[in-house]
């Protein structure tokens, strides 16, 4: 078969099997250009920065060094010149890890009623409902930060209101705390939680749910057994969309924590700015993708591994 | 049926439908109907008749706005699913997709509360009953439609129901695996003796699987009987239609005597018909003859007279479609007896019609 000259015809339609496979490819290239000039070139620059020494007004020495990740965990002392172990850095990883996660699990709480919510509603309101969650993204996260920066300061609408209501007599200093910031983080993404959510919700079959019923299942157990595990892809996506920029974010805590509460995202930049030491900016840029880029490995190994999915 | 026991017996049940600005729809409309143990019942009619709606009342996806819902004499209509010893096989399976065929049957036995050693041994027992014991460990995505339509009467019939409700079931299946699941239906049903209520559009699947049939049409139940009393001697119009082929004829009762009358058809001939007890007898009536319980012959000895317009071949039988001489149209179903299949017949020439004795029927409308 494989040898037999092929007919006039299955020539026609081979060569034109191949035109479009080729032209398909075609069609890739103009996002791939973008990909690689502003996505690859610079993580590639990034990491030759982070082996080179800082030049004293910004920019960088072209001299090989490891200091910048040296100084991550480390501080050369002025005297002596010996390192000794300084956790300020870490400190700061670690409290945006955790301000990360606690986003993320309250962004899940409050997005899966939500988008449960909405991908119960009649096909026809479905529509409206995501319009209504995207609206935030028609102004500019920094207005919207410093609207809530107006709400929650001492001489704030929520302050003011209770002292109008004499529920209060001085204000509840919210403004500048932690809570500033995760309300802030919260408020930034939570539609990143809800739309993914609502859309493996929107493609369930709800008829699953009322097999479980009819199965004895209760309502608690139906949410367990059938809802979640079939929301399970929406729930994946929604949290890493949440986390990884939650991680990163760089406007609330700056806008919302007063400077106080660095987050990883106002380090990176303070190198880059006030801190005049690109080297040690891009050596913190690059561990924090290493240690997401490990924490997604363990994350999809121990997804995948156990259970197959057909 | 030695066992008369009602299983479910629904009580003056209505379901009407309101919506904001709107009139409300009485998607059922005080039905009631006994549905005895170990039956074989099924609700028959048109989309929208209200058969899908009476069984969502008794699985509990749904409450009446009136009326109850009795299982062996209990009221059950207010209790959601989850209370109601009912189990359900839903017309697209619903069978959970990240569960494998063993964890979809045993799903209801573990919802009750079972223990492992006993769900595992009732689920080994529904894979034998419907013949999936080398598919158990397969996910839902990966058997075919007919197996997914065991696996999903397996899985509700591993809790053993008092009464397992099936929607429209085999409407998702081709042709010869619906004629073999239909087989398999009734099998399932006198090996378990369940009592099954089955839901269906298709007036063939009714006939050949019930013990008795509801026909039902815009919310009411318009005739209860065996699929011989729902073909042979149906009581309206709706169900004479809705059942098989039939020919509808106007006429005029002349006489009565004993449930048979003598009807002066308005086509010319006067023939005997039967009609049930206490109905009108006299003025004017439709009659129903089936196209199979006539036959073609010539003109001379034919009870009707008309011109044959079409001959359409079905391989096991032919139908003549003729137009009687006021102008009605009659069809004729005719067995085909092999090699040359016309019979002589021709189209455009004038042909009698007989009809069986005893076969026409007067419409209680």
């Amino acid at each position: 078969m494989m040898d037999a000259p092929l007919s006039p015809a299955a020539q026609v339609a081979a060569e034109n099997d191949m035109a479009v496979s080729r032209r398909s490819r075609f069609l890739t290239l103009p996002s791939l250009f973008i990909v690689f000039v502003f996505g690859v070139l610079p993580l590639v620059l990034i990491c030759i920065y982070s082996f080179l020494k800082p030049y004293q007004n910004g920019g960088v020495v072209w001299q090989f060094s490891t200091d910048a990740y040296l100084n991550f965990l480390f501080q050369r002392d002025i005297f002596d010149d010996t390192l000794q172990f300084a956790p300020d850095f870490l400190i700061i990883y670690g409290r945006s890890i955790f301000y990360a996660l606690f986003t993320t699990v309250v962004c899940l709480l409050l997005g899966f009623p939500t988008a449960y919510f909405m991908a119960t509603r009649p096909p026809e309101q479905r529509n409206w409902w995501v319009l209504l969650i995207t609206i935030p993204f028609w102004s500019n996260l920094l207005v919207r930060t410093v609207a809530i920066m107006f709400i929650i300061r001492d001489e704030g609408l929520i302050n003011d209101l209770l002292i109008y209501f004499h529920i209060i007599n001085k204000p509840i200093v919210m403004l500048y705390t932690d809570f500033a910031i995760i309300l802030g983080l919260l408020y930034s993404f939570l539609p990143f939680m809800i739309l993914p959510l609502y859309s493996s919700l929107e493609k369930m079959d709800f008829r699953l749910v009322e097999a479980g019923y009819d199965l004895y299942a209760s309502r608690w157990q139906v949410l367990k057994r059938i809802i979640i595990p079939l929301a399970k892809p929406g729930i994946v996506a929604g949290s890493l969309l949440v986390f990884i920029p939650a991680l990163g974010a760089y406007v609330p805590p700056l806008i919302l924590g007063g400077g106080r509460h660095l987050m990883i995202g106002d380090l990176i930049a303070q190198q880059f700015g006030s801190g005049r030491n690109w080297p040690l900016g891009s050596a913190q840029a690059l561990i924090l993708m290493a240690a997401v880029l490990v924490a997604l490995y363990f994350y999809s190994r121990n997804e995948t591994g156990p259970v197959k999915h057909g | 049926m030695s066992n008369s026991k009602v299983a479910v017996d629904v009580r003056g049940a209505s379901r009407v439908f309101k919506a904001p600005g709107q009139e409300p729809v009485a998607a059922l409309d005080n039905v009631s109907v006994s549905i005895k143990e170990n039956e074989f019942f099924t609700l028959l009619g048109p989309s929208g008749c209200g058969k899908t709606t009476l069984l969502r009342l008794i699985a509990g996806f749904d409450f009446p706005t009136d009326g109850q819902i009795m299982l062996y004499g209990e009221d059950i209509a207010v209790l959601p699913p989850y209370k109601r010893p009912v189990n359900t096989v839903f017309q697209s399976y619903a069978l959970f997709p990240h569960m494998t065929v063993a964890q979809n049957i045993g799903f209801g036995l573990e919802m009750q509360g079972n223990p492992k050693l006993e769900i595992d041994a009732r689920v080994a027992e529904m894979l034998k009953l419907v013949r999936m014991e080398p598919m158990k460990d397969r996910k839902t995505s990966q058997i075919s439609g007919g197996q997914q339509q065991r696996v999903a009467l397996a899985r509700a019939l591993a809790p053993k129901p008092k009464v397992l409700l099936l929607d429209e079931p085999l409407s998702a299946l081709d042709y010869k695996l619906r004629k073999d699941m239909q087989i398999e239906l009734k099998r399932l049903q006198t090996e378990t003796g369940i009592t099954f209520i089955f839901v269906t559009h298709d007036q063939e699947e009714a006939l050949t699987m019930s013990d008795r049939i509801a026909v039902m049409s815009k919310g009411k139940i318009l005739q209860v009987g065996s699929p011989h009393d729902i073909y042979d001697r149906p009581a309206v119009r709706f169900v004479a239609d809705f059942i098989g082929e039939t020919n509808f004829l106007s006429g005029a009762v002349k006489s009565s005597v004993k449930g048979t009358s003598k009807v002066k058809l308005d086509c010319g001939p006067e023939i005997a018909a039967s009609a049930d007890d206490g109905m009108k007898s006299s003025g004017k009536v439709t009659v129903v003859i089936r196209p199979e319980h006539s036959n073609l012959c010539a003109v001379k000895q034919g009870q009707m007279k008309g011109v044959l317009e079409n001959a359409v071949y079905f391989g096991t039988d032919t139908h003549y479609h003729v137009k009687l001489d006021d102008g009605t149209h009659f069809m004729v179903r005719q067995q085909n007896e092999g090699g040359s299949g016309q019979n002589g017949f021709k189209v455009g020439a004038p042909v009698g019609i007989s009809i069986d004795e005893g076969t026409a029927r007067i419409l209680r409308d």
